[in-house]
């Protein structure tokens, strides 16, 4: 058994220690907004924050999550960061097939919550792990942009 | 894919209905829909494109994927323009299998090809102005007015005097009026939605917000995950399998051997993937062990240099003797379509019938196989399909949802089939490699009089399993975007050997054969420019007399790109300009090369003409996404093989373009009043060559081979 806090919320899980995360996440608890795309931390359509710190959940077992905070992008929008990065990509259309969108999400979250303003290096530093095949990433770093602006004013 | 115009008589019957609960449906019954449901349902049956509710939400139903190419949010357009909707209450639903659906142009109910507005343009302008037409005429019913005095707004029939009525409060009664036989479409001088920027996708919430359900999201009671261990080399298969350990991985249930490998099915992925790693298996490899991407380069070089049959001929290219004589052969390797979701499909064979729930571009085709894998009637099949995780040609193959099916008929489960980003990789289905051989001539004032090509690659009209290889003996798809060269040229040649290196699945991949012809051939105009002391875009613009749109979008954007204006030091230019799938796309790259020969592309300007636009957004959205699945082909993409195996697993040796190395674009659409194009795909075949042209520039190193970094 292990417990995790996902979302604010208590979850005790039946799983091998190793499993990884993104499979307790999607297989155990059904939270499928988290996505599959390598399972080698190449791609980050899996990424998650533990304690707020981004991480690919593919390659973290779940016994790494024990006693911290998971967010996932469904509870994303209960931070400021993640409330303003997800309003700037709807304004913005960013998402094509979308299914890269849920790991962006959580990485530009992470960004911005560090960086109130991140200048066109911070965004590739950040975002150069997740891989999006529709080609979206000149949307994504307007949005980042647009985000930090937008919750600067707020 | 293929553009067959169906018999349209066949999608006549628009039919109107009122809707259980209240509200109005349109949509068509077909004559021959029970023949081909097969019994399903002996009455005569409707399949709704739209419904109207009292509430005012206005749903339209589309039989067409969405992968990222904005089909959802298109589609509705097309009917909310003529129905007059207020878009804000229109919403989209994603439409089960029926021939109402089948794509115009392919005659099935399938997603590809860049067809899906060019087949939906007129049919769905035809429901939404047929719903308008019975919602005004219940309106001057109930006001006792003349249908001419009454207008439509946002949602409402508005009267002459003033008189207001929405089309929910109308709904009902328009639902017992017969629909028109004829309607008028709008000029499209009155579209208020098409053709006009800052139109949101419908899908962009769900996707913003992690809700939206991909194949991969399926969840159903007593479910299995399956993974499958497949042959490391085409066409083998296992001798022997010891899944002893496999078994005693917790979680693991069966363990079971089908055609296309050895199944681990167990309760969660991790647990199925752990239980395959544990399979001990003798392979017998067949015969093509030896299978090496060195081998496949010699054949299909050897098929250029032979020549084969003769795909067209114009004027004596044997004969002409010009005054500057050019050769070079061309190569572009194997790739995967690497959709961002990997492959899956979710099946359930019940004793009434099979369900499937998959991302897939041929539901349509998907409901004949699977009635013929399971043993049941077609109408029995019910396929449900989820948001697609990219498709770019791969998921209209039948694998996946063979897979599954094969597996829960087997097991009597729900199965979940699930390929590893590994198994993706290696999952075959690949853009064909290509060997190209052409020649050029100019005559002493520089005009181009010769090209000939001679193109050997594998045929994927034999490898699609419903198509043949036409008498003639070109595969269309081989010679696709050289054939049709675009330049006046007075002696031109092109052959087609077909080469088939052994037991590697082709496949459609995004702008299919064009994706490496385009390479070919307009890496080879610019090769001859400069044989021609010429200016790559003078000399392209010298050539197209006869080609005026093609011209017009060079011209594009060769202006945009400010072509003849001075960069900054060390960036340099290159152009080309590619027709496919009814589009026009110019693209003028612009490179730096560092001195170990690798490539930094700043900016890509783009200019398209795809004729009248239902969304210039997701147009220039759909441009940019193409160039960026080419881009990331031409840089890295290649699937090699030693020793009959690939020798790619994932995105660390089967590179993908990140944030990092995204060039600046900008798309140019060309006003017009043409019919549409298509527009997924042709953004993807100009990139390539463009990018290798400014290379060139930089260099004055021809590079002839793809990918561009070796
Ligand atoms: S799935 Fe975790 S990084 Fe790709
Ligand atoms: S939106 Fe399709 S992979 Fe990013």
């Amino acid at each position: 058994m292990v417990s995790l806090v996902v979302n604010g919320k208590i979850r005790e899980i039946d799983a091998a220690p190793d499993t990884p995360l993104l499979w307790v996440l999607r297989d155990s608890l059904r939270l499928t907004g988290t996505k599959f795309g390598c399972g080698i931390a190449q791609c980050g359509a899996c990424t998650v924050h533990l304690d707020g710190e981004p991480v690919r959940s593919c390659a973290t077992p779940v016994s790494a999550a024990a006693g911290k905070k998971v967010t996932t992008i469904e509870g994303i929008g209960a931070t400021r960061a993640g409330k303003a990065v997800q309003a700037a990509w709807i304004r913005h259309d960013v998402p094509q097939c979308g299914y890269c969108q849920s790991g962006q999400i959580m990485s530009a979250s992470a960004l911005l919550a560090k960086k109130r303003a991140p200048s066109d290096a911070d965004i590739d530093a950040a975002m150069s792990g997740n891989v999006c095949r529709c080609g979206t990433y000149n949307q994504i770093r307007a949005a980042i942009k647009d985000a930090a602006a937008s919750a600067k004013g707020a | 894919m293929r553009a067959k115009p169906m018999n349209a008589s066949r999608r006549e019957f628009l039919k109107a209905s009122a809707m259980a609960g209240g509200g109005l449906i349109v949509g068509f019954t077909l004559p021959g829909a029970t023949r081909l449901a097969q019994g399903a349902a002996k009455e005569a049956r409707m399949s709704a494109y739209l419904r109207i509710a009292p509430n005012n939400e206005i749903t339209v139903v589309c039989g067409l994927s969405e992968m990222g190419q904005g089909v959802h949010t298109a589609i509705p357009m097309l009917v909310a323009e003529e129905l007059d909707a207020d878009w804000s209450r229109v919403r989209v639903e994603q439409a089960g299998v029926d021939q109402a659906f089948a794509n115009p142009i392919f005659g099935m109910q399938a997603t590809g090809g860049s067809t899906s507005v060019r087949g939906h343009w007129e049919p769905m302008r035809k429901a939404g102005a047929t719903a308008r037409a019975m919602l005004i005429a219940a309106a001057a019913e109930i006001w006792k007015a003349d249908p001419a005095e009454c207008r439509t707004e946002r949602g409402m029939v508005i009267h002459a005097s003033g008189k207001k009525l929405s089309y929910g409060q109308l709904a009902d009664k328009a639902a017992k009026l017969a629909p028109p036989k004829d309607v008028k479409l709008k000029d499209p001088t009155q579209f208020n939605l098409l053709g006009k920027s800052g139109t949101q996708r419908l899908d962009t919430v769900a996707k913003s917000t992690g809700k939206a359900k991909f194949g991969l999201d399926v969840y159903l009671p007593g479910m299995l995950t399956a993974v499958i261990a497949y042959p490391p080399v085409p066409g083998g298969k296992a001798a022997s399998v010891n899944d002893a350990k496999a078994k005693a991985v917790p979680g693991v249930r069966r363990v079971v051997q089908i055609p296309s490998g050895v199944a681990v099915l167990a309760d969660g992925y991790w647990a199925a993937k752990l239980g395959r790693d544990a399979l001990e298996i003798q392979w017998d490899h067949g015969a093509n062990a030896s299978l090496s991407s060195e081998g496949i380069s010699k054949m299909l070089s050897a098929g250029a240099a032979a020549g084969g049959a003769v795909g067209r001929n114009e004027g004596d290219a044997k004969a002409e003797t010009p005054a500057k004589k050019i050769e070079a052969e061309y190569e572009a390797p194997y790739l995967s379509h690497s959709c961002m979701e990997p492959l899956n499909c979710t099946a359930w064979v019940r004793k009434d019938g099979v369900e499937i729930w998959a991302g897939t571009q041929s539901q349509g085709p998907a409901q004949g196989i699977l009635a013929q894998v399971a043993g049941v009637a077609p109408g029995k099949v019910k396929v449900n399909t989820m948001y697609l995780g990219g498709g770019f040609g791969r998921r209209f193959a039948p694998d996946p949802v063979i897979g599954a099916t094969v597996l829960s008929k087997i097991t009597g489960k729900p199965v979940k089939l699930v390929y590893s980003r590994e198994d993706d990789t290696r999952g075959y289905f690949y853009r064909p490699a290509s060997v190209t051989r052409m020649t050029g001539g100019v005559d002493a004032d520089g005009r181009a009089t010769l090209f000939t090509a001679s193109v050997a690659c594998p045929s994927i009209m034999e490898g699609s399993h419903f198509m043949k290889l036409p008498p003639d003996g070109v595969d269309e798809f081989g010679v696709e975007g050289i054939r049709d060269c675009p330049y006046d040229i007075p002696n031109l040649r092109v052959e087609y050997s077909r080469q088939e290196p052994g037991g590697i699945q082709v496949w459609f991949w995004r702008s299919v054969g064009h994706s490496q012809n385009s390479f070919f051939l307009e890496s080879f105009i610019d090769e001859l420019a400069y044989a021609a002391g010429k200016d790559p875009f003078e000399f392209r613009r010298s050539l197209l007399g006869k080609q005026p749109r093609c011209k017009g979008a060079l011209e594009l954007a060769a202006e945009k790109a400010g072509w003849s204006k001075p960069l900054p030091a060390g960036v340099h230019r290159g152009i080309a300009v590619v027709f496919s799938f009814g589009s026009w796309c110019a693209q003028v790259a612009e490179v730096s090369v560092a001195a170990d020969g690798a490539p930094k592309v700043h900016r890509v300007v783009a200019a398209v003409d795809c004729g009248m636009t239902v969304n210039p957004d997701i147009v220039r959205r759909q441009i940019e996404s193409a160039i960026v699945y080419g881009l990331t082909a031409a840089l890295y993409g290649k699937i090699t093989f030693k020793d009959g195996r690939v020798e790619q697993s994932n995105f660390h040796d089967y590179r993908m373009l990140r944030m990092n190395e995204m060039p600046k674009v900008e798309v140019h659409i060309v006003p017009s009043t043409e019919a549409p194009g298509g527009i997924g795909e042709p953004g993807t075949p100009p990139i390539a060559p463009a990018v290798a042209n400014a290379m060139f520039a930089a260099t004055g190193k021809r590079i002839r081979k793809l990918p561009l970094l070796g």
